[in-house]
């Protein structure tokens, strides 16, 4: 069937215009679908090679302090297979050229340098010499922070004596892919490292010879989890264990999965938007070019072709419509991709990175969009299959107008002529219209959705930095203080006032579910740190019972009033049953809230405080940081500002990065549904216009016919769209919504009047196009050919 | 003048038999009786032309010969086959391998040239013409490669007519083929179909409103108001040169 495929290529070519928007919104879909789903494969893959290739423990406990020989005991527990004792501290740090302190966590490597769980990649330099007790090697993205090379030295405070070390090699870990401080919310590469040194030297530092502090341990694969968990703990129980944890408690374990599952939710929500419009719009341009070739398909069933001749004959040219998309898609979808990759680089440390595509994840983006593609489009190509070809015979019947609602109305009277028909076409194609109006309202709810995501960061951040947690600085001790540290703070030169607080680890529990967190106790009427509910009003702290985080409400199914059961996992470990005051609005993390005194009552360790917030004068900073390092019982510093920056640069870029990938492709959407019925409208009324032409009136009344109905849809679509647009956000937000964060939603007048603007930018863009077009209308071309 | 004896058609000869045939078109609550009844024989070779007044059921009649349509009751039969109770298939194949068409409004398709709108029949027929001599026969060599925006209405309705006769079919159904064109260009056009009739033996039915055609058919059908009001034999045949209009 030569003539016949050669009639297909013509008629993409005829409705280039059209196939140029369908092409931006299935490149989008494509691309999107792409670039995600390769992301996580290739993190996955990476991450599971890097696991395997150095031994990334399954088991992780701390404790106070065993004998070696407890490790045979843990050995012995069936499912165990290899295991590996530590000996680890928190260290402080001082580094030359950096005044803040930093804390550093220091873990021994066996001494014939090669660990069996959780194996060094060396990148740069030696092991350190496991006799050397200053010696140490340190972590890559600490290293990269401050500039370390193999050879430069740093002091820090090894069991309460300061000592200089030497760095002798820069490795990284499958331990910390993702260097986190515990209960920190975004990494902080320059306050935050890891340093290795030689088990012998780091015992003998601590007195730990012949004893242990940390036990990692692999598992065989059918053992269960839980059952290891609860004997490991009763093993280590006497030895003040803090409560073993399998990898999904691991840190940077449990961040990398939480950025796939919010990668894996992405991955279904976009491309999902993007490919239903896509069938949308091919939808609409296979109905249009159907209706206008009923009498091709007459002759060509005149002629012998069968009804599946003519459908596939269709079908093959909705497949070349979206080909160009396809391929764009898949190229733009690899790139960024590899754009995305390297930006999770940059946090997560992986040796390398390796970017996979899988074939069936192209074969995948290729059925997916052509089935939905042939979906969208079924309707119409049915109906050109089906069609009984003396149909096509006769011309269309002249279109039914009836007496519509302008002239019930008494409307009519006022208007002019060409404005009644631009009412009468939108009220004699009620679907059509609709159509348009929900195809233009999707594209101005996709910017939406995608501006969303700036829009409740920013939120965020002002809800926890700004309106929540006001103190500009957090000093935290190396252990439980006495709360006379707080008057030595408060005399500091620089530390205009001061808030006490404690922090203990607790299993919370509420019947069959429990949850482990942090709980914070604050001064009752601090003004520091406050709690907020959804309102941004203050929830006051109870002298008895506990507030909870709202989502740590909805993980236990927990509501104000009820009882809650808290273990302590610190000190004396106490348990005790206390009534859930109210419920606190909380971004970031999950955490309870005490009284400090209750807290402390709780314990029983009399006005222990873990640490202080400081309102702090800017201008004696420098100095406040000099003190803090020389403090020995202060083991770090928080600064506001940096948590900020943080936050928004370290933590929340790659969803940055994935939004700003997100608007890009909404602007296509955008200006390809605005086009594509611009388009549509010109080619099906150049005959109706061109016969008004004739009779006289001029390009500026035509013009007003179709750009005057283009402009109504747009204006009625815009609303709508902020509707769906909302709707889509809070499905968005709904779906993201973890323990780690929730994303508030939140969209700013700005992200509206946005999406307005692009929408109508495309309007007016595919106006003139359209214009330029009307004008150059050949006349009598138009009317010469039958349509 | 191309004289012809007066004959009596013998029955291994017909074509088509049309028996009692009526076509209803429902259109809401309307019902439009489009043919009422009609009874016609076509034998094989001839050449027939029917008149009637605008609405009287020419087309209707014509698209269920040729398969486009079929009956609401009544019977079809093509060479002793049934045509009535053809399934879609059946129909389909039947006018892929034994009709060719040509239309009041040409329907040619747009995005292909002169030379394609032929191949896109010969493509899938059995014996079909090289495309170049189907439009040799109606004139159009010099025309080959123009798409049919650029053909005059003359030369687009020779295109259809080319593309119908290209196929060698054994019955060639013409829906007012002049219907468009001035009497000069007619001529070529009505000289052309009786060429395939005579060389091809091609049975040939042309619908036109123009009773000086009449002239050149072997029979003369008169439909009136859905039925078949009067079958004339023509005793002299003319040629088409010898029309006038
Ligand atoms: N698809 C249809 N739906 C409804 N009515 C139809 C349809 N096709 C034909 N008719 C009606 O059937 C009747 C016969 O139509 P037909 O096209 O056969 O007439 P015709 O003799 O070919 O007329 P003309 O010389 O104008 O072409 C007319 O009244 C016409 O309106
Ligand atoms: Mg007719």
């Amino acid at each position: 069937m030569k003539a016949l495929n050669r009639k297909l290529w013509r008629d993409v070519w005829r409705m280039k215009g059209q196939v140029f928007a369908v092409t931006l919104v299935v490149m989008s879909g494509v691309a999107t679908f792409i670039m995600f789903i390769s992301t996580i494969d290739s993190l996955n893959l990476t991450r599971n090679t890097f696991y395997r290739d150095y031994g990334f423990a399954d088991v992780f406990v701390n404790l106070k302090r065993a004998p070696e020989s407890l490790k045979d005991k843990i050995k012995n527990i069936p499912g165990v297979n290899q295991i590996e004792t530590r000996v680890s501290a928190y260290v402080k740090l001082d580094i030359a050229g950096f005044t803040e302190p930093v804390t550093a966590r220091i873990l021994s490597i066996p001494d014939d340098g090669r660990p069996l769980l959780n194996r060094l990649c060396i990148r740069k330099g030696r092991l350190a010499d496991p006799a050397k007790d200053n010696e140490v090697v340190i972590n890559e993205n600490f290293a990269k922070a401050h500039g370390f090379d193999p050879g430069d030295q740093f002091a820090a405070v090894i069991n309460g004596k300061w000592k200089r070390l030497t760095i002798t090699g820069i490795a990284l870990s499958p331990e910390f892919v993702l260097l986190m401080r515990p209960e920190a919310i975004s990494p902080d590469f320059k306050r935050f490292g890891i340093l290795w040194m030689g088990r012998k030297a780091l015992s003998k530092s601590y007195n730990m010879d012949g004893a242990f502090n940390d036990v990692v341990l692999t598992l065989y694969p059918h053992a269960k989890l839980s059952d290891i968990l609860v004997e490991l703990d009763n093993i280590v129980e006497p030895y003040g264990g803090f409560g073993a944890y399998g990898r999904e408690d691991q840190i940077s374990h449990r961040m990398l999965n939480e950025e796939f599952r919010q990668l894996q939710k992405s991955s279904k929500i976009f491309p999902t938007i993007f490919i239903c419009v896509a069938a949308f719009l091919l939808n609409v341009v296979m109905s249009r070019t159907i209706n206008t070739q009923r009498e091709q398909i007459a002759a060509l069933k005149a002629f012998g072709y069968n009804n599946i001749d003519v459908g596939i004959h269709y079908a093959k040219l909705v497949i070349l419509i979206l080909f160009t998309g396809l391929i764009l898609g898949i190229a733009g979808g690899i790139w960024f991709g590899n754009m995305l990759g390297a930006i999770y680089m940059e946090v997560y440390r992986f040796p390398y990175l390796i970017y996979i595509l899988h074939p069936e994840v192209i074969i995948a983006a290729i059925l997916i969009s052509v089935l939905s593609a042939l979906a969208g489009t079924y309707h119409s190509l049915r109906r050109a299959a089906r069609q009984r070809p003396a149909e096509g015979m006769r011309p269309e019947p002249p279109a039914k107008y009836r007496v519509t609602l302008i002239e019930k109305t008494g409307i009519g009277r006022r208007l002019t002529q060409p404005t009644k028909i631009i009412a009468r076409n939108i009220e004699r194609r009620p679907v059509r219209t609709f159509l348009s109006i929900v195809g233009i309202a999707v594209a101005c709810a996709t910017m939406i959705s995608s501006g969303f995501f700036k829009d409740s960061i920013a939120y965020t951040v002002n809800f926890r930095f700004v309106l929540s947690q006001k103190e500009d600085m957090t000093v935290a001790f190396a252990e439980p203080t006495s709360r006379k540290a707080l008057f030595e703070l408060k005399s500091l030169p620089g530390v205009n006032n001061a808030e006490t607080f404690r922090n203990v680890p607790a299993k919370l529990r509420f019947g069959h579910r429990s949850y482990k967190t942090v709980i914070n106790g604050i001064e009752q009427d601090g003004r520091m740190h406050l709690l907020l509910d959804e309102n941004l009003k203050t929830v006051p702290v109870p002298s008895s019972g506990i507030v909870l985080a709202d989502y740590l409400g909805k993980i236990l199914g927990i509501k104000a009033g009820d009882m809650l059961t808290v273990e302590i996992l610190e000190g004396s470990k106490p348990v005790r049953q206390m009534p859930v005051v109210a419920l606190a609005k909380q971004y970031i993390g999950v955490t309870g809230y005490m009284d400090l005194t209750a807290l402390n009552r709780l314990m029983k360790e009399g006005d222990a405080i873990s640490g202080a917030y400081l309102f702090t004068d800017s201008n004696y900073r420098e100095k406040l940081f000099r003190r803090f390092v020389n403090m020995p019982r202060v083991s770090g510093t928080v600064v506001r500002k940096d948590e900020i920056r943080n936050f928004t640069e370290v933590q929340a870029r790659a969803m940055l990065f994935f939004t700003f990938i997100a608007t890009l492709m909404a602007c296509f959407i955008s200006f390809g549904v605005v086009y594509n019925s611009a388009r549509i409208a010109l080619s099906e009324r150049s005959r109706e216009l061109s016969s008004l032409r004739v009779l006289g009136y001029t390009r500026g009344e035509i013009s007003y016919i179709l750009l005057g109905e283009l402009g109504l849809l747009t204006l009625v679509a815009i609303p709508l769209g902020f509707f769906i647009g909302y709707w889509l956000c809070a499905y968005i937000a709904q779906a993201l919504a973890s323990d780690l964060y929730r994303v508030p939603l939140i969209i700013e007048m700005k992200t509206y009047s946005l999406s307005a603007a692009v929408v109508l930018a495309s309007a007016t863009v595919s106006g003139l196009i359209v214009r330029h077009k009307l004008d150059h209308l050949d006349l009598v071309e138009v009317l010469k050919t039958r349509e | 003048m191309i004289g012809k004896e007066e004959e009596t058609h013998n029955p291994g000869d017909v074509v088509f038999q049309v028996r009692d045939l009526t076509k209803i078109y429902k259109m809401g609550e309307v019902e439009v009786h489009a043919l009422r009844g009609a009874d016609l024989e076509l034998y094989s070779g001839e050449l027939v032309v029917f008149l009637g007044p605008s609405g009287s059921g020419k087309s209707t009649l014509l698209n269920i010969l040729g398969g486009l349509d079929t009956a609401t009751s009544g019977s079809v039969s093509y060479r002793g086959k049934d045509l009535t109770g053809a399934g879609e298939k059946e129909l389909t194949e039947y006018r892929r391998f034994h009709v060719g068409f040509v239309f009041q409004f040409y329907n040619l398709i747009p995005s292909l040239t002169a030379r394609e709108n032929v191949a896109i029949v010969t493509e899938i027929a059995v014996n079909p013409m090289v495309p170049e001599d189907a439009l040799a026969l109606v004139g159009l060599t010099e025309r080959l490669d123009h798409f049919p925006a650029q053909l005059s209405g003359g030369e687009q309705q020779r295109v259809a007519i080319a593309r119908a006769i290209s196929k060698n079919p054994e019955v060639l159904l013409c829906d007012e083929p002049t219907g468009a064109l001035d009497s000069k260009t007619g001529i070529v056009v009505l000289e052309a179909l009786e060429r395939i009739n005579r060389e091809l033996g091609t049975a040939t039915a042309i619908i036109t409103h123009n009773a000086d055609i009449a002239g050149m058919a072997d029979r003369v059908v008169h439909l009136s108001n859905g039925r078949i009001a009067d079958v004339k034999e023509n005793r002299v045949k003319k040629s088409p040169g010898e029309l006038k209009w």
